[in-house]
């Protein structure tokens, strides 16, 4: 019997991602593929879409397989050499806490949104890339699950981040980021999610947590990130890829797109605020400041990335500059802000110690001494005195971004911006002239928010008062408040053997 | 501009329209140079309400807190509404006082700026 002749790697890879695709006897393209061409985005041929990794689908499952493997021994040992002891101190923990609520079901998120683009796409080239894709965010959800289900058994706030997700006031802000996509056409998601998010923004999510957790001994955490990383390059080059294939298709693309990459830095730079709160006060070990991180990650290396782009027509995303004016006083507002709301959030709140202020002066010389050091040391003293400031009102929001309007105008930070709108005879706020834009833009879609606060007073969120509220998200007592009085330190101060005198913060 | 959407003529239920809210109407207050309270905060109040019984139950609920609060002289608290300056009379309703379904109202208070005068 003659043997087949082996494939070469074009052969297989033709024969295995292009050869995939059905032809149809029946139906016309239009039927199959309805979602297709409502956007406005034209492709004149789709065998233009070129993958820049050839990855078969048999490699891509035994690649896959093996990182899983490694994962999951390490995974293993974690439990068995208590290493959760091995973290800096407990409020790193946190840092945690934010990520398994508002990052892993993004992950989550972009798994069901990578499915509808794969669906959606008439070419195969696009509907392999993002079938592979949408396996990747699905075990990345995962992995991040079971990994940091090892803390879940040490530490509150780590017990439902899906039910929290999809209830919790300040975990809006997230899922409607991902919603705003998911619920858009599929080239639209593709733009927000793989170029916006993967390739723009990512840098400034995946490091901070990464490095974040190798200085501050999360070496749990650091192994899931290693085991995303390949996946993440693939993705971001696939985010380019799909950039620069839908404008050389078609020169009516240039103006949606530019649109559509506007959209998605506001709102994913609204977003990373609360990742650039956590560089800057959560991580005992400091990796560097969210200002440095904005410089050298977006004002350089996103310069040269659009710089890079201008042969298309594609510009700077609109609105850029106003993130570089915010860039000295962002965290230190959301820090202030989630600490003022500490008692119905998710997480431990509290104020840096002398040596993390001084951190905070070097880092912000132009900002932090003048206007936050301050107000973190007077509410230290509040603390002391057995008088926690928490804030009694529920937030007024932004319509587009959900964050708290406590954004201030970089010339005047002590003077809010406020912008409204209206539309069908019904008042809209907005934090930024950005955010009111994109509301104006689309405000059929945007006027349907949930926004937190307002259904609570309508009476979705399991009843009025705090307490009510705090059960319908699925809160322990235990969640939330100040560090220094959650069971979270005083545990750690437990099995360290440490003095209160000796304990973190 | 106008939603591309998958089908004509799309649209959506107005999630925060007043009709949701139990015969209440949204309104905002926030206290410039006040920024321990990060944000505006949002009220639920029957539009017949009285500004003045605003005054005397809503706006300490939200603010009384901050060290300033117990110094303001009323008499000389400047207001704004929607961005636009505004001398609400007391004994007449929010909605008299043409506060409407998710207005913001501002509350100005000339010499006290916050903790040493910090704007916090």
């Amino acid at each position: 019997m003659e043997q087949a002749k082996k494939m070469n790697m074009k052969e297989k890879y033709n024969t295995m991602t292009g050869d995939l695709a059905w032809d149809f006897s029946y139906k016309t393209e239009a039927e199959i593929f309805p979602l297709s061409d409502f956007e406005g985005i034209k492709i004149e041929d789709w065998s233009k879409w070129q993958d820049p990794f050839r990855l078969t689908m048999d490699a891509y499952w035994k690649y896959q397989g093996e990182k899983e493997r490694k994962l999951y021994a390490v995974i293993d040992a974690f439990g068995q050499n208590n290493a959760h002891l091995g973290v800096t101190d407990a409020r790193y923990i946190n840092a945690l806490k934010i990520f398994l609520t508002a990052v892993t079901p993004l992950e989550y998120g972009a798994h069901r949104g990578f499915a509808m683009t794969g669906r959606a796409f008439p070419g195969v080239g696009a509907q392999v890339a993002s079938q592979m894709q949408s396996i990747d965010e699905l075990r990345h959800a995962q992995t991040q699950l079971h990994t940091i289900s090892q803390y879940n058994k040490y530490f509150d706030g780590l017990h439902d981040p899906f039910h929290m997700f999809d209830r919790t006031w300040y975990l809006s802000v997230p899922k409607s980021y991902f919603e705003d996509a998911l619920s858009a056409g599929p080239f639209e998601f593709i733009t927000a999610i793989s170029f916006s998010f993967e390739y723009v923004l990512t840098n400034l999510l995946f490091m901070p947590f990464m490095s974040g957790a190798a200085y501050n001994g999360d070496m749990a955490t650091v192994n899931f990130g290693f085991s995303a990383q390949s996946d993440e390059s693939r993705h971001m080059t696939l985010g380019l890829e799909v950039i620069k294939f839908m404008l050389e298709q078609h020169p009516d693309n240039l103006p949606i797109i530019q649109r559509w990459i506007d959209k998605y830095f506001w709102r994913g730079y609204r977003l990373l605020g609360i990742v650039g709160m956590m560089m800057d006060y959560m991580l005992p070990k400091r990796v560097m400041s969210w200002k440095e991180g904005w410089e050298m990650y977006f004002e350089q290396n996103g310069k040269m990335l659009f710089d890079d782009l201008a042969r298309y027509g594609i510009t700077m995303p609109k609105f850029w500059e106003q993130s570089v004016e915010e860039k000295e006083h962002l965290t230190h507002q959301l820090w202030l802000t989630f600490y003022s709301y500490g008692h119905a959030a998710a997480f431990h709140t509290w104020i840096p110690d002398d040596s993390e202020l001084d951190w905070l002066s070097e880092k912000y010389p132009v900002t932090f001494d003048k206007y936050y050091r301050p107000r973190l040391v007077y509410l230290r003293e509040q603390e002391k005195a057995g008088k926690r400031f928490y804030n009694p009102s529920l937030p007024q929001l932004c319509q587009t971004c959900q964050i708290p309007m406590v954004y201030t105008d970089p010339k005047n930070p002590t003077k809010r911006v406020y912008r409204e709108t209206t539309y069908k005879g019904d008042k809209f706020h907005f934090c930024s002239d950005a955010c009111k834009e994109i509301f104006e833009h689309e405000p059929e879609k945007m006027s349907q928010a949930w926004l937190p606060p307002h259904q609570i007073f309508q009476g979705n969120c399991g009843g009025a008062t705090i307490p009510d509220v705090l059960k319908y998200y699925h809160f322990t007592e235990n969640d939330g408040g100040e560090f220094l009085h959650s069971r979270d330190n005083a545990n750690w101060n437990m099995w360290k053997g440490l003095t209160p005198d000796e304990e973190a913060a | 501009m106008a939603v591309k959407a998958a089908y004509e003529n799309y649209s959506g239920p107005n999630r925060d329209a007043v009709e949701n809210f139990h015969g209440n109407q949204l309104v905002y207050i926030g206290w410039d140079e006040h920024m321990m309270f990060p944000c505006a905060g949002v009220f639920p109040l029957p539009p017949q309400m009285p500004f003045g019984a605003v005054i005397k139950e809503v706006v300490p609920a939200a603010f009384s807190l901050h060290p300033d609060f117990a110094n303001i002289d009323w008499g000389k608290v400047e207001w704004l509404l929607d961005g636009k300056s505004f001398n609400p009379t007391l004994d007449k309703s929010l909605e008299d006082n043409g506060v409407h379904h998710k207005s913001l109202i501002r509350m100005i208070t000339p010499g006290l700026n916050g903790i040493n005068n910090s704007g916090f």
